[in-house]
């Protein structure tokens, strides 16, 4: 038992990962909490689209389930388990069984080596990004293999579509992101692959990698969130699932627990490109500003903000309590929503405390700026018609993959241009 | 059942194939489908996305309304015209009501007309608003949809004030108008022209210079003129290939000539020239109504028309202009109560025959573009 607890212990002052540490205890905790973490992301993702995407549309979503809607998604999540789960009889009954798990677990297993801070993540790969575009892109087998089972026209055209659009975006994508690597290679430590040591690289070279070579890194960066939009199939490239053209697509014949896979891919997959996004050009979990305001002082001022985005929260609560009817039939939801309120306002002063506060600073950071992709997402969605499968061909091929290719060469020239000026004079000058 | 493979009656060309040697897909499109605006069921002929020929099938919502007047008395069958389209309830109930008041030789005194003009008008800007937001719907953008349906809302609540019915209202009696305006009336036309003038401005911030909505409708589902006369294709689709043909203009009828207002036409005959030419439509028929409600004169509302309506032996054919196209009713009156014939010439269905023309070489997202943008109503096209 001891030995156990110093097994435990001896992690805590590691400056490595728990994957990285070799401390199976630890990492599969973090995979827990992870995957927690995830499923409550995914739950209030939920929640967030439908509220933010009504207040755009002038009107309320969801208001019944809880106050304001909040209980709608666990409301959802138990209508989902509860129904009956069909297998058409023409379908390929084990292929059609398998096709969500697929999805599912290629969109989880990213999550391994996201960085949420420099030890906060599973484990630390040396070929992180690699190995996130790559499972990533199983999610295609998944949706593939769920269109041709089902044996019906809609769910095969939405899987036809879904295969090539995902195959195109993923070449601008690769060559967004090769330039970030070439990036990389400028600081001290040399080139990496690492999600880590990518984050560490813009840490080192100070300034992310949004900024380098403006404006190089503002291009790649738009490429990729071009490309993210599209590798996961939602608006305005949403058409494997274009509701109005092919029902539902390649889930067109799913129903109940294995339609709320596909529905937890999803979402899962938007969080991990968003990260990738995030970790690649917006410095993963470094604060913002971290030269104009830079200093302790600052240091701890940004540290606060966990705790105070919390407290904001909770304090929206109250007001939102403040207004509820005054009638006795909302008595429940307004103490509900009051309780809600207390909880987020607690673990607000929980992040107040130093220790945690340490801690969980990069997360938050990371967080926030996933977020923002998140609501990006949405922010597409209420905005944009839908594009028509030649013209996301169109911009994937002949606008994306040229830009792509053009950047990186560019990106190259720039990096090298102390060498390649050197090099000149001493050709013109012998 | 219809064979998918017979030639189409118009005898169109087979675009060419793609240069993959694929066998051709038959997809069955409807009559339950999201975006094939009520039951109509296209059957489409498929290589790869390229629709080579399709086939709408029609009569899933037939009610028979043509043959329920051979039954019913002139009076009766009033209402029942506003079940055809009921997006535009208003303008069926004007072209029933004119039609039967020229086979009676009378004609509705210059409030009644009026009033007529302003309640016909604002359904044109309704059928409008509701066709922009289940078209942008169906491109895939969400939001023009509640935009729409909210400025909507406040026609819907002058038409409820007005008669008590919001949708299918029976508005016009044979005759003239069963109702007066009620107070505020014009206090509430004025103030829904002024409040929805910026709102018109909103949706086109939203689509005209959108660019994935300049994709998905420019040079998409183009139709010419000549095709359209040849279809006795009528309306806004018309319009928008270049021909100016409107037949407030063409053929006055209801107080129009005392109107100014422009009757605006496109170039190319696609579905951007289409969406363009309905939303001036829209502007220009917030015009007409301005001008009407400044010159509501006083006096009668009804004209002098028996009780009992027993039209003389004869036949009529009298048309508007609804939002939609050419909306014609021919009557023919055997001296009795009832009519012994009523046909009725629906836009929507007429329209549609465009649908296998203006798709073929397209892809399966334009059938769902051009099945939006030639604004059909299934309650009119299977009557």
């Amino acid at each position: 038992m001891h030995g156990f607890l110093q097994y435990i212990q001896s992690y805590l002052d590691s400056d490595k990962t728990p994957g990285g540490a070799g401390n199976i205890f630890w990492a599969t905790v973090y995979i827990l909490l992870v995957f927690a973490g995830l499923s409550v992301a995914v739950i209030a993702m939920n929640w967030l689209e439908r509220k933010i995407l009504a207040h755009m549309q002038v009107r309320l979503g969801p208001m019944r389930v809880g106050p304001h809607g909040l209980l709608q998604p666990i409301a959802d999540a138990i209508k989902l388990l509860l129904k009956e789960d069909i297998i058409p009889a023409e379908a390929d009954a084990l292929v059609f069984w398998i096709a969500p798990f697929i999805v599912v677990l290629a969109a989880f297993t990213v999550f391994v080596v996201v960085p949420f801070g420099p030890t906060h993540a599973i484990t630390d790969m040396n070929i992180g990004i690699l190995f996130m575009l790559g499972v990533s892109s199983l999610s295609v087998l998944g949706i593939v293999t769920a269109g041709w089972a089902s044996n019906s026209h809609y769910p095969l055209i939405g899987a036809l579509r879904s295969s090539a659009q995902m195959v195109s975006y993923e070449v601008a994508m690769g060559l967004a992101v090769v330039s970030v690597i070439l990036m990389t290679s400028l600081g001290p430590e040399g080139g990496t692959l690492s999600m880590i040591g990518i984050v560490q690289a813009q840490l080192a070279q100070g300034e992310w990698f949004i900024f380098k070579f403006f404006p190089l890194g503002l291009v790649g960066f738009f490429i990729f969130a071009i490309a993210m939009v599209a590798e996961t199939n939602r608006a305005p490239f949403d058409l494997p699932e274009a509701e109005s053209e092919l029902t539902a697509g390649f889930h067109t014949e799913y129903s109940g627990f294995r339609w709320s896979l596909f529905f937890l891919a999803e979402y899962s997959a938007m969080i991990a490109v968003s990260s990738i996004a995030v970790t690649l050009w917006l410095g993963g979990w470094l604060r913002p500003f971290p030269n104009a305001l830079a200093g302790p002082t600052w240091d701890l001022v940004f540290s606060l903000f966990p705790g105070i985005t919390f407290l904001l929260l909770a304090v929206m609560c109250f007001y939102n309590t403040a207004r509820m009817p005054k009638h006795p039939l909302f008595r429940v939801q307004t103490i509900g929503l009051a309780g809600f309120g207390v909880v987020l306002g607690l673990i607000g002063l929980i992040l107040f405390i130093p220790a945690v506060r340490v801690r969980v600073t990069d997360i938050y950071w990371f967080a926030a700026k996933v977020g923002a992709f998140m609501y990006l997402y949405i922010w597409y969605r209420g905005t944009f018609p839908r594009y028509r499968f030649d013209q996301l061909m169109k911009v994937g091929w002949k606008v994306l993959l040229p830009t792509g290719l053009v950047l990186l060469i560019l990106t190259a020239l720039v990096g090298m241009r102390t060498e390649l000026w050197a090099e000149l004079q001493g050709v013109w000058r012998p | 059942m219809t064979d998918p493979n017979t030639l189409s009656p118009l005898d169109l060309e087979t675009p060419d194939k793609t240069f993959l040697d694929t066998n051709e897909l038959v997809i069955n499109m409807g009559p339950q489908h999201p975006a094939t605006h009520g039951v109509l069921r296209v059957i489409l002929r498929l290589d790869g996305e390229k629709v080579m020929g399709l086939e709408c099938v029609i009569g899933y919502l037939h009610r028979g309304v043509e043959k329920i007047a051979e039954n019913r008395t002139y009076t009766m069958f009033n209402p029942y015209v506003d079940r055809m389209d009921y997006v535009a309830a208003v303008s069926n109930g004007l072209g029933y009501c004119e039609a039967v008041e020229k086979l009676l030789n009378v004609e509705a005194p210059p409030r009644a007309q009026y009033i007529r003009v302003i309640l016909t008008e604002l359904n044109r800007i309704a059928s409008h608003q509701l066709w922009l937001g289940t078209h942008a719907l169906d491109i895939g953008a969400i939001t023009p949809l509640f935009y729409t349906f909210r400025d909507r809302e406040e026609i819907l609540k002058i038409f409820e004030k007005y008669c008590g019915a919001r949708l299918t209202t029976h508005a016009f009696r044979i005759g003239g108008l069963q109702y007066e305006a009620y107070d505020g009336f014009e206090r509430d036309v004025k103030n829904f022209v002024s409040f929805v003038k910026p709102k018109i401005d909103e949706y086109e911030e939203l689509l005209t210079t959108n660019r994935i909505w300049l994709e998905r409708t420019k040079r998409v589902g183009k139709i010419s003129g000549k095709d359209c006369i040849a279809l006795g294709v009528t309306g806004p689709v018309l319009r928008a290939s270049g021909v100016k043909w409107d037949l407030r203009k063409a053929q006055p009828y209801a107080n129009y000539k005392n109107f100014e207002f422009e009757i605006p036409t496109g170039e190319n005959g696609d579905t951007y020239d289409r969406y363009i030419v309905r939303m001036i439509e829209m502007r220009q028929s917030l015009r007409i109504i301005e001008q009407a409600v400044e010159g509501i004169p006083e006096g009668p509302i009804m004209a002098k028309v028996p009780k009992v309506i027993k039209p003389p032996v004869g036949e009529i054919y009298h048309s508007i202009e609804a939002p939609k196209g050419e909306l014609g009713y021919f009557i023919v009156s055997d001296g009795s109560t009832q009519p012994y014939r009523i046909r009725v010439r629906p836009p929507s269905f007429v329209n549609l025959q465009a649908l296998d023309l203006m798709c073929r070489g397209q892809l399966v997202a334009d059938v769902i573009a051009v099945i939006g943008t030639l604004d059909i109503v299934l309650g009119e096209v299977d009557r």
